[in-house]
């Protein structure tokens, strides 16, 4: 039997503390970075704060020439074009991870495993272009217009499908974040499901469950944490998400009760203007906009992790 | 050679190359003119060995940029006011021109067969006309047999100089424009939809029937879209092309302009083209770095002097002779460092 050699301890426990002490740096890096966004945030919103006060966030008004902002119209195109990209994805991505978990044929599984993160791949630009000259003449020729006929006689319904079809805007916006956020849904949603013990659902199919019942009353209760977590790495994407956005939202400082009108989201707002901001009052408003985004994303991820330590705690498993 | 005497070598060398690149001028601004500017700053580097670094951060960047110090000219296509100018210890000066033209989509409207005015445009941005068969169009085309189809406007999302200067020409043909809208580099419009950049504003006017959009001069020639003539200042109709903008810089008045604040826009002339602009420099009077911007003045006289052709290539207009003679007169006798013209001249 080996004697331990103590000079080999020693420079072992030099190793341990230096790689302690590394990672300890890198952690602290994290919330260094993070508190500097935020101050520097914050400094550069101020003046806004200071001047428009709380009327910031609950004015429509975006008035360059007269230095008079509000942030209500790019926050409500940023909710809700978000919004329609989780109730498009969400479904969808729940479909995708589902089949290629437990309904998949083996041939199949790995071309559109693939397909799916090759997706998440395509940077987000290349979305944009695509939205701006293939979606959008698709759905002002075909989409939008039956959407306005079908919908007109419909009471409230109507008032969401009103207006020229433009072929962009806040629905067509909804939609590319849909297909950019999907993969991310998709992915993590199999990826969960995957970790579900064979054990549990074969066990389900030999009390004489069918496909139907295993894959709700095992796969799904066993993966809920990871589904919302799944979802919220969507939202979080597609809250932020700036330039595809910006080719397809249509740039207007408004807020319509219409889904087909253009509206405006926080990112792509500042996207558009910062660049040609003359005057502390302009940028400082761009920058407010910001901090805005940053806290609604951190006010989502907060909840999410709230929502996800309920789970835990309600059933252990 | 031994091994160390080529080390030497090689680092003296690359210590060289790396002070000759500290030389290079460094700018930015303004995205209008980066085209021009990047492919003169190529020819220049060829003949001279000086490069040019210049980002096209956008004209607002351009102006912080300058203030901050942080480059040696900055580009914007707004001119800054006189006082700001002398605030800030800055000199202007123009140094390319543009221009920027109407575009339509309407069935059976060929490119050039439609004539508008500014007061016409300003109604149709403001949302007060709303067909294309509305009389006051019709008045401006009695010949054109125009559809009812609902006029869709589309202006540019992004703050730009393309603009700056339509809203500038539609808030001097129209005061209602002016009082309701107002010109900027982003302005908020009443009506129509936001399209990013020139490229968006082409493809969302090709895209939707009635749509009405303005792009720079270059983008309606390459991509053959159905511009509008407009009647200028002098109630005549005129053509977008590079001899009305060059008339529109020509005409206008720079002997009396102070610090060069001039907008091209609505200048006198039968041949000048309403929404023309400039794109202006911006230095320091008396500059920390004196060398440096001798260096980039240098690189101006050039464009000026051998530029023409280059920019014509890509659809910028040069200015016009007298107004280069007066720019230079100013670099001699504005621009200075310990009482000596920066400038060496040539």
């Amino acid at each position: 039997m080996a004697i331990i050699d103590s000079r080999h301890a020693a420079k072992q426990l030099i190793y341990e503390r230096i790689f302690r002490a590394g990672t300890l740096v890198a952690a602290i890096l994290v919330l260094i970075i993070l508190g500097g966004v935020a101050v520097s945030l914050m400094r550069g919103a101020w003046p806004a704060a200071r001047h428009f006060g709380f009327s910031f966030i609950t004015r429509e008004i975006w008035n360059p020439v007269t230095d008079e902002y509000g942030a209500l119209a790019p926050i409500y195109g940023t909710v809700v074009t978000s919004l329609i990209a989780m109730a498009l994805a969400v479904p969808a991505g729940f479909g995708i991870a589902l089949f290629l978990t437990e309904l998949c044929p083996p041939l199949l599984k790995r071309p559109i495993g693939v397909a799916v993160e090759l997706l998440a791949a395509v940077p987000s630009i290349i979305f944009g272009i695509w939205g701006l000259f293939v979606l959008a003449p698709v759905l002002q020729r075909h989409v939008q217009p039956w959407l306005i006929e079908h919908a007109h006689s419909i009471p409230g319904v109507n008032k969401l499908f009103m207006g020229p079809p433009f072929g962009i805007g806040i629905l067509t916006a909804g939609f590319v974040l849909a297909i950019m956020v999907l993969p991310f849904i998709a992915a993590t949603m199999r990826d969960v499901f995957d970790t579900v013990p064979p054990m549990l659902k074969e066990s389900g199919y030999g009390l004489g469950a069918t496909t139907w019942e295993v894959i709700w009353n095992v796969v799904v209760p066993h993966s809920r944490v990871g589904i919302v977590g799944g979802i919220m790495l969507g939202l979080g994407r597609a809250l932020g998400e700036t330039m595809a956005v910006t080719f397809v939202i249509g740039n207007a400082h408004r807020i319509s009760s219409s889904l087909l009108a253009p509206g405006t989201t926080i990112s792509s707002s500042i996207a558009n203007e910062f660049t040609e901001a003359v005057g502390d009052l302009y940028t400082s408003s761009l920058i407010a906009l910001g901090l805005l985004l940053f806290l609604i994303t951190f006010t989502v991820i907060a909840a999410a992790q709230a929502l996800l330590r309920r789970l835990e705690q309600r059933v252990p498993l | 050679m031994t091994m160390i005497t080529r080390i030497l070598v090689a680092a003296a060398a690359v210590g060289m190359s790396l002070s000759a690149a500290a030389v290079d001028i460094s700018g930015a601004g303004a995205t209008f003119p980066y085209p021009i500017y990047a492919k003169w700053a190529d020819a220049y580097k060829k003949l001279t060995g000086v490069g040019l670094n210049y980002q096209s951060i956008g004209s607002g960047g351009g102006i912080k940029q300058i203030k901050a110090k942080t480059v040696t000219f900055g580009a914007s296509d707004m001119p800054l006011k006189p006082e700001d100018l002398k605030e800030a210890g800055l000199v202007q000066f123009p140094m390319i021109i543009g221009g920027v033209v109407p575009v339509v989509n309407i069935k059976g409207v060929a490119p050039g067969q439609l004539l508008l005015d500014g007061a016409t445009i300003a109604a149709i941005y403001l949302g007060d006309i709303a067909k294309w068969d509305d009389p006051a169009i019709k008045k401006l085309n009695p010949k054109l047999a125009l559809p009812g189809t609902a006029i869709a406007p589309v202006y540019r999302s992004d703050g730009s100089g393309t603009n700056f200067l339509f809203t500038d020409y539609l808030s001097k043909e129209s005061s209602k424009f002016k009082s309701t809208i107002g010109a900027n580099s982003s302005v908020q419009w009443p009506a129509g939809i936001g399209a990013k950049g020139n490229e968006g504003v082409a493809n969302m006017t090709t895209q939707t029937d009635g749509a009405i959009g303005y792009v720079e001069y270059a983008y309606a020639k390459q991509n053959k879209m159905a511009y509008a003539q407009l009647v200028n200042k002098a109630s005549k109709a005129v053509e977008p092309s590079t001899e009305s903008f060059q008339a529109a810089a020509a005409n206008a008045d720079w002997t009396h302009a102070e610090g060069y604040y001039l907008i091209l826009t609505d200048q006198e002339g039968a041949k000048s083209w309403p929404i023309t602009g400039a794109s202006f420099i911006l230095v320091y009077k008396e500059p920390s770095d004196a060398a440096a911007v001798g260096e980039a003045l240098k690189f101006f006289a050039w464009a000026y002097k051998d530029g023409g052709a280059m920019a014509a290539e890509l659809d910028y207009v040069p200015l016009p002779a007298p107004l280069i003679a007066q720019v230079k007169a100013t670099w001699m006798s504005s621009i200075s460092s310990g009482g000596h013209p920066v400038w060496s001249g040539k």
